[in-house]
């Protein structure tokens, strides 16, 4: 009969049809009560979203934890006094002068190199490499970096793509300091944009916007473009499209492995000893979350390259992409989480709630 | 503890305590009101209706849309007074009272064929056609002994629904 199959359907959502009372505890009545019972009680359901309010996963993973400053005791006090006024009255003057003369140099040097160099393509893509080279590390400097790199270093090959997780735009200038990399970003506004537009062009990035879905087409052809070309430096993706705190990795988009190329996966893992360099782009624009790293006494952090990865027979993109996630977890120690990094700035659609 | 404009004080911790009748410990009052912050982005003192739907997994909760109604704008003691009812010490009376509300979501008082079916709608989606609904509902009621025009009380809903199995509870993390 149609109800009872459809009854049976009904079941399935109903986990806690195992909780029956034994028979000989129910009134006479019961058993056509149990049916109505059954589906009258949406306590589960109801419990899951009390649950999801109280607390969940996802939320957790763009948790900035607020600094907790160790002066509480009357001789720490004096002593953080003392390690506030080093900070913010010494290094920071200074590293901001750092970063200044850093900027005057590059851009004193970049521009002529730009302009001058027009028809040697490949003698000014060299230079100019070379020279956001130091100007990552100059900005690595004016936060007092202490980044210690594991593994081999990448090389300059066609048919590879790097992909890392992602805790701040800091991860970028890391990783650039060691190699020239061509990364895909989102476009930001600001004076971020204005060096995104000029700049780091010369070192091939790709832009795209993350609300625009057609570009997402384009910005997909681009990247098999690139990495087809062997003069193009190396590809630099975050799959996870977001920036995520320091203890979770949200789930990989597809892209990145979808491309039919070598995958080197790097973890990075940022130590909070002395700041939380998860930048959460909700709460402080780029240029307050420089001024906090330059404000505190360093930033630690760990890279790893780890080994390059392809896909195996039979393997999705999705599938390629969690095994990747899996090592770079495992290495860095971050906890995984299934949800998708772009419900930070979207809804789930309906679909997904229908498929629940 | 994230962007509180005000933090709590004992009297209030005391204040919010006595309003959900002393069902949450004071420390797991204090981790809801920093979760109550995390949630109210802009300090505004509720949670909109926006900010609850930016949790993945409650938007994806089939009841979600019902709860919203209920939910929606609750100052933090309402607000744990809401939440009190998913503790372990509430009542069974009271959990099940919840779940009259949100079958009665217009608060007539009585549960009509009508708000079961939209609760079962809510539930099952396009899984089920709209007659397909009726003839559940309907087939279920007949054997519970009920016609297609009856109309609940809270005190029948009480009778029906009432069985020791029943567990509606959420634990309230304490870090």
């Amino acid at each position: 009969m149609a109800s009872s199959s459809v009854a049976a359907d009904m079941e399935l959502d109903r986990p806690n049809l195992e909780d029956y009372l034994p028979p000989d505890s129910l009134p006479q009545e019961a058993p056509r009560n149990l049916h109505l019972r059954d589906l009258l009680d949406i306590s589960p359901v109801l419990t899951e979203a009390a649950g999801a309010i109280v607390d969940d996963s996802f939320t957790r993973c763009f948790k900035s934890n607020s600094p907790e400053p160790w002066n509480w005791n009357i001789y720490l006090f004096p002593l953080w006094c003392f390690g506030v006024v080093i900070r913010y009255g010494i290094l920071f003057p200074l590293r901001s002068l750092t970063l200044a003369l850093g900027w005057l140099a590059f851009f004193a040097a970049f521009f002529p190199v730009h302009f001058l160099f027009k028809g040697q393509d490949k003698l000014r893509s060299k230079i100019e490499r070379k020279l956001v080279e130091m100007m990552c590390s100059v900005f690595v400097a004016s936060w007092t970096g202490v980044i210690k790199y594991h593994g081999p270093r990448p090389s300059t090959r066609p048919h590879q793509v790097f992909v890392a997780n992602h805790t701040s735009m800091i991860d970028f200038i890391i990783l650039e300091q060691m190699t020239a990399f061509a990364v895909i970003m989102q476009k930001h506004p600001g004076w971020v944009g204005f060096i995104q537009k000029t700049i780091l062009e010369s070192v091939g990035c790709i832009w795209f916007n993350r609300n625009d879905l057609r570009d997402r087409e384009v910005t997909a052809r681009k990247l098999r473009d690139h990495v087809q070309q062997p003069d193009n430096n190396p590809l630099l993706i975050f799959p996870e499209g977001t920036c995520v705190n320091t203890q979770y990795t949200v789930m990989f988009k597809k892209g990145a492995f979808e491309l039919g190329c070598a995958v080197c996966p790097i973890a990075i893992k940022y130590n909070k000893i002395f700041v939380d360099a998860f930048w959460n782009s909700k709460k402080q624009s780029f240029t307050m979350h420089l001024v906090r790293l330059m404000t505190s006494w360093a930033v630690v952090c760990d890279v790893w390259y780890l080994e390059p990865q392809y896909m195996r027979e039979g393997e999705t993109a999705i599938a390629f992409a969690e095994r990747v996630r899996d090592m770079i977890a495992a290495r860095a120690g971050l906890k995984k989480v299934p949800w998708d990094g772009y419900l930070k700035y979207n809804r789930p659609s309906p679909k997904h709630a229908e498929e629940k | 503890m994230g962007n509180a404009s005000s933090m709590l004080t004992q009297y209030d911790i005391e204040e919010v305590q006595e309003h959900c009748n002393y069902l949450f410990s004071q420390q797991e009052i204090v981790s809801l009101y920093a979760r109550f912050c995390q949630l109210d982005r802009s300090a505004k003192g509720f949670i909109s209706e926006d900010e609850f739907l930016s949790i993945p997994e409650f938007s994806l909760n089939p009841l979600s849309k019902r709860l919203l109604r209920m939910v929606d704008g609750l100052n933090f003691k309402d607000f744990v007074a809401f939440l009190s009812t998913f503790s372990a010490k509430a009542s069974l009376r009271q959990k099940i009272e919840l779940i009259f509300k949100v079958y009665d979501i217009d608060g007539k008082g009585k549960i009509t064929f009508k708000d079961l079916l939209e609760v079962l709608q809510d539930l099952t989606g396009s899984f089920m056609s709209e007659e397909q609904r009726e003839q559940v509902v309907t087939k279920v009621l007949e054997e519970a002994g009920y016609t297609m025009d009856c109309a609940f009380s809270l005190e029948d809903f009480i009778q029906i629904i009432d069985h020791p199995g029943l567990k509606m509870e959420v634990e309230v993390p304490i870090d």
